[in-house]
């Protein structure tokens, strides 16, 4: 019974209940973690909104993209820079003082106040997205091909922003604000706070990409996935779907990054660079691509297991993390959740408890 | 005018640099439709080997002899890179053919691995390998210019690869199944040509070449673990640019990638510059969305 | 093989009956296209008009240029001259695939295409809805209701009670049928058909032909085909190219009494038949 309980009939009201422990027990996590474990909770969940997108282009429209470390870092700096000029006031900020800047920089302007800043996070990257899609997308570059795009654009906008060191602070990127809107980002009730808000903003995006993938879209997505030439003869523009699932996807990147900066309190170039960006990939391969949960689930997985080996053993990561992409794509190209449907499909085969095929359509 | 022949040098120079780095990854890519992400580090192998050699020249080889090392060092460096292309292709990459992209998250993992190991054998400080002396010096052309013999080096050398990939695409029974497998694997397969060899081959090859482009990468400056990743993602741009299934493809999208990278950095910055050609390859592949040179097929999908 | 055709008479063909079909009003008309790959002229200076109602065949030898036709008028592939007008004088020559296919010109390829991972719901549900539009499409929850327009057609295409069954586990015939009820489903003007009946049973192509009058009631269908027998029994009209251009226009009878025809196309036909049949 109890098995069968957990193995999941895949009825509506088990999933509810399942949804409604799960998100119960999420809210109680502050009560019995440490302010320091719930911060590295704090981060994962907002990397896990990252996730979500890129299983969202990735598992369903089939477009990888190695650059979403540029679209996490553009919504980073964006917070960074309002944090920043919060903590400097009515002077400059340091860096630029150091470089020699006299003034503030015209772009730097609407980050003083905290709504456009907030607006201009998630707004810029969707919009380089939406940019970059159109012009690949609209040729049908996509593939391999697309992939590679994505990456020389990671590469060139770090370089930028090394080289622009007077206007982003350069190699050392952002650091140094130790409040927002007045409270102190170290103290544990801000903690608190910043936890709820990622949660809820984790559980914004999971229920809008899942409205996505169960609308039409999702299904000339996974459509165009399998055939684009054929989509086309049907009538529709693949396209126009595929850059407006990169915009979505790069503007829920740029929320991730405002609140990992909130969290880490820095960003820097070589937070965005081409190793982290491909490290998004993994999160979502090992939790399994076009499930959406199996990327919730591959991020926290992998940044825990990543906090632990780096803590022990820091030479070791890159090795771990090599392996692991080698054992994902040739083992277990479904991921976990992948494994994990496996498992319980041949557990209930064994209890002989047929679930009938009475799955909900889709 | 000065101005202009350093200019068309450099860009030259740069060029000739990219080619190298790409026509390993032009081939297997034409070849498999596979992105070996793990090319980086196989020019990195190159590079370390080519360390590896001076370093046995000068233990176990008279004084007199340290500067052939290079020409041997070459060699080495091929066929360290074509061995572990071709264990890659035997034991990875030949179970991800027609995944395109998860063979580009293979590999990658695979490159990681083998940056971590480089640095496990070697550290993680850069080493410098000193190049032979025949190649300090330059060939003075006016009083202000000289051209450094080891950029000379280089291009001759890519020149010398170009020709050699050419009479063996073009000219060998070996290249004759190559090329047939890259334009149609299925009928070349049922024509009796073994593809797993052939592309166990290729691949070999492609990255043999790599080793090579590491082995000259060695007279630019130090070496390290990462140095393939520095190059790899220009190298990737040539081959988008360049089109897939050609040679010439591949020559032209390096010699523009080089030729404005150079242009541009004159007159920006380093950083504007490398924008600016992005730009530019995501302009031109609106106007050729399969780069310079592309195989036309009929089918649909 | 026994030639069903004879089995039983579904020929529509009778003289004069061709020209009375012939008053409805042009849906499609392609004028002097011509299309070349490389230095190779695919099509040459072609004219075909397509009117509401008819079941149109394309036939001729192989290379004679008939698919590259069908890619012109789709919009798959780029004419080097010449034009496409739709019956209100709408030149379509340059718009995208998808823009052709929105104004009601459907196509479909030789090899079933339809989407394998989807239910058979799901696929026609794709075709459903005129309005393309990703914001529209974002409104609609996939596998909500089956309409009744749904239902007719999946009664027309006689895959009633296939509705919820994955989409690739249906047998070749049952594939063609469903694609061709998505493009019933975009209430199309002209449907462009690229050998429907390749691979199928004797059955099948009955059923198929049957089909194809069904809906030519209500726009014009075009079909490229190489299986005479099916074209002699279904064909209302009948366009012979040969080496990209306009060899003979008419009715099934007119096609084969024509010595020309013969000559290049009917004529190597029945003697590849013969030997056939000898073997």
């Amino acid at each position: 019974m109890v098995l069968k309980w957990l193995t999941g009939n895949p009825g509506s009201r088990t999933k509810r209940i399942l949804w409604s422990v799960l998100l119960l027990l999420m809210c109680m996590a502050p009560l019995f973690m440490t302010p320091f474990r719930l911060g590295l909770l704090t981060k994962f969940l907002a990397l896990a909104i990252l996730a979500v997108g890129l299983d969202l282009i990735w598992g369903y429209g089939g477009i990888l993209s190695l650059g979403h470390g540029v679209f996490f870092g553009l919504g980073a700096y964006a917070m960074a820079m309002y944090l920043k000029l919060e903590a400097s006031g009515t002077s400059l900020p340091d860096f630029m003082s150091w470089s020699g800047v006299e003034g503030l920089p015209w772009f730097w302007e609407p980050f003083r106040s905290f709504p456009a800043a907030l607006i201009l996070g998630m707004l810029l990257p969707a919009l380089l997205a939406l940019i970059l899609g159109f012009f690949t997308f609209r040729n049908r570059i996509v593939g391999v091909y697309f992939t590679i795009l994505t990456q020389a654009l990671v590469m060139i906008v770090v370089t930028l922003f090394v080289g622009k060191q007077e206007w982003t602070g350069g190699t050392n990127g952002l650091t140094g604000y130790p409040s927002i809107l007045g409270f102190n980002l170290n103290t544990p009730s801000t903690k608190i706070g910043l936890y709820f808000i990622t949660l809820a903003a984790l559980a914004g995006a999971y229920v809008l990409c899942r409205r996505i993938v169960s609308s039409r879209v999702g299904q000339v997505l996974e459509a165009s996935r399998d055939g684009e030439n054929r989509v086309r003869f049907l009538g529709f523009d693949p396209s126009r779907y595929k850059t407006f699932a990169f915009a979505v996807s790069g503007g829920l990147a740029g929320l991730a990054g405002m609140l990992f900066v909130l969290q880490v309190g820095i960003i820097s170039p070589s937070m965005m660079g081409i190793v982290p960006s491909i490290e998004m990939v993994l999160w979502v391969a090992l939790g399994g691509r076009g499930t959406l949960i199996g990327a919730i689930i591959g991020t926290v997985l992998l940044n825990s297991a990543k906090t632990g080996i780096s803590e022990a053993y820091p030479e070791g990561w890159l090795l771990v993390l090599g392996a692991l992409f080698v054992i994902v794509v040739v083992l277990m190209p479904k991921g976990l959740v992948g494994v994990w449907s496996k498992v319980v499909s041949s557990l209930s085969r064994r209890g002989g408890t047929v679930h009938a095929a009475v799955r909900k359509e889709g | 005018m000065e101005m202009t022949i350093l200019q068309v040098f450099n860009g030259l120079s740069v060029s000739s640099i990219l080619l190298l780095i790409a026509l390993g990854l032009a081939v297997t890519f034409g070849l498999m439709n596979v992105i070996n992400m793990a090319h980086g580090e196989l020019i990195m192998i190159g590079a370390y080997s080519t360390y590896v050699t001076q370093g046995l020249f000068t233990a176990y080889m008279p004084k007199s002899w340290f500067d052939t090392y290079f020409i041997a060092a070459l060699l080495v460096s091929f066929v360290v890179a074509a061995l572990i292309g071709w264990l890659l292709e035997m034991i990875l990459i030949r179970h991800l053919y027609g995944r395109p992209l998860d063979s580009l998250l293979a590999t990658w993992g695979v490159g990681m691995m083998l940056q971590q190991i480089a640095r496990f054998i070697f550290g993680a400080p850069n080493v410098a390998v000193t190049s032979p002396s025949w190649l300090n010096g330059g060939l003075a052309i006016t009083s202000s210019i000289v051209l450094p013999y080891k950029r000379l080096f280089i291009i001759v050398l890519v020149a010398l690869v170009l020709t050699a990939m050419y009479l063996y695409i073009y000219r060998t029974v070996q290249g004759r199944r190559m090329r047939a497998v890259m334009q149609n694997r299925n009928m070349a397969g049922c024509l009796g040509i073994s593809t797993r060899r052939v592309d166990g081959l290729t691949f070999a090859i492609g990255s043999g070449i790599a080793g090579i482009a590491g082995c000259a990468l060695t007279l630019l400056g130090p070496i390290g673990p990462s140095i393939g990743t520095y190059y790899i993602v220009d190298a990737f741009m040539v081959v988008v640019l360049g089109g897939v299934g050609k040679l010439i493809g591949t020559v032209a999208g390096a010699l523009g990638i080089g030729m404005f990278n150079t242009l541009f950095e004159t007159y920006t910055s380093a950083s504007i510059g490398k924008v600016l050609v992005f730009a530019l390859i995501v302009a031109f592949l609106q106007w050729k969305p399969r780069g310079l040179v592309a195989l036309r097929t009929r089918s649909l999908d | 093989m026994q030639p069903y055709a004879k089995k039983v008479d579904f020929s529509v063909p009778v003289r004069g009956e061709v020209r009375e079909i012939g008053i409805s009003p042009i849906v499609l008309s392609a004028e002097d296209i011509t299309v070349t790959f490389g230095g190779f002229v695919a099509v040459n200076g072609m004219n075909l008009a397509l009117r509401k109602n008819e079941l149109h065949f394309l036939i001729g030898p192989n290379g004679a240029g008939k698919t590259t036709m069908l890619d012109v008028i789709c919009g798959k592939t780029r004419p080097a001259a010449g034009r496409v007008l739709l019956g209100d004088g709408l030149d379509i020559t340059k718009k995208r695939d998808y823009e052709i296919a929105g104004l009601g010109v459907g196509r479909k390829f030789q090899a079933p295409s339809i989407f394998a991972n989807l239910s058979v719901k799901e696929n026609l549900e794709l075709t459903l809805d005129p309005d393309r539009s990703v914001f529209r499409a974002l409104k609609v929850r996939r596998n909500r209701c089956t309409t009744f327009e749904m239902k007719k057609v999946l009664e027309q295409i006689g895959l009633p009670d296939r509705l919820h069954v994955r989409a690739g586990s249906l047998s070749h015939g049952e594939k063609q049928w469903l694609e061709i009820g998505m493009l019933l489903l975009q209430k199309p003007r002209l449907l462009l058909l690229d050998e429907p009946v390749a691979g199928m049973t004797d059955e099948e192509t009955m059923k198929t032909g049957m089909l194809l009058q069904d809906i030519a009631k209500a726009c014009s269908v075009v079909v490229v085909e190489h299986d005479m027998d099916f074209v002699r029994s279904f064909a209302a009209k009948v366009t012979v190219m040969h080496e990209g251009k306009l060899l003979k226009e008419g009715s099934m009878a007119e096609i084969q009494r024509d010595p020309m025809v013969a000559e290049v196309y009917l004529g190597k036909r029945r003697e590849t038949n013969a030997q056939a049949a000898g073997h």
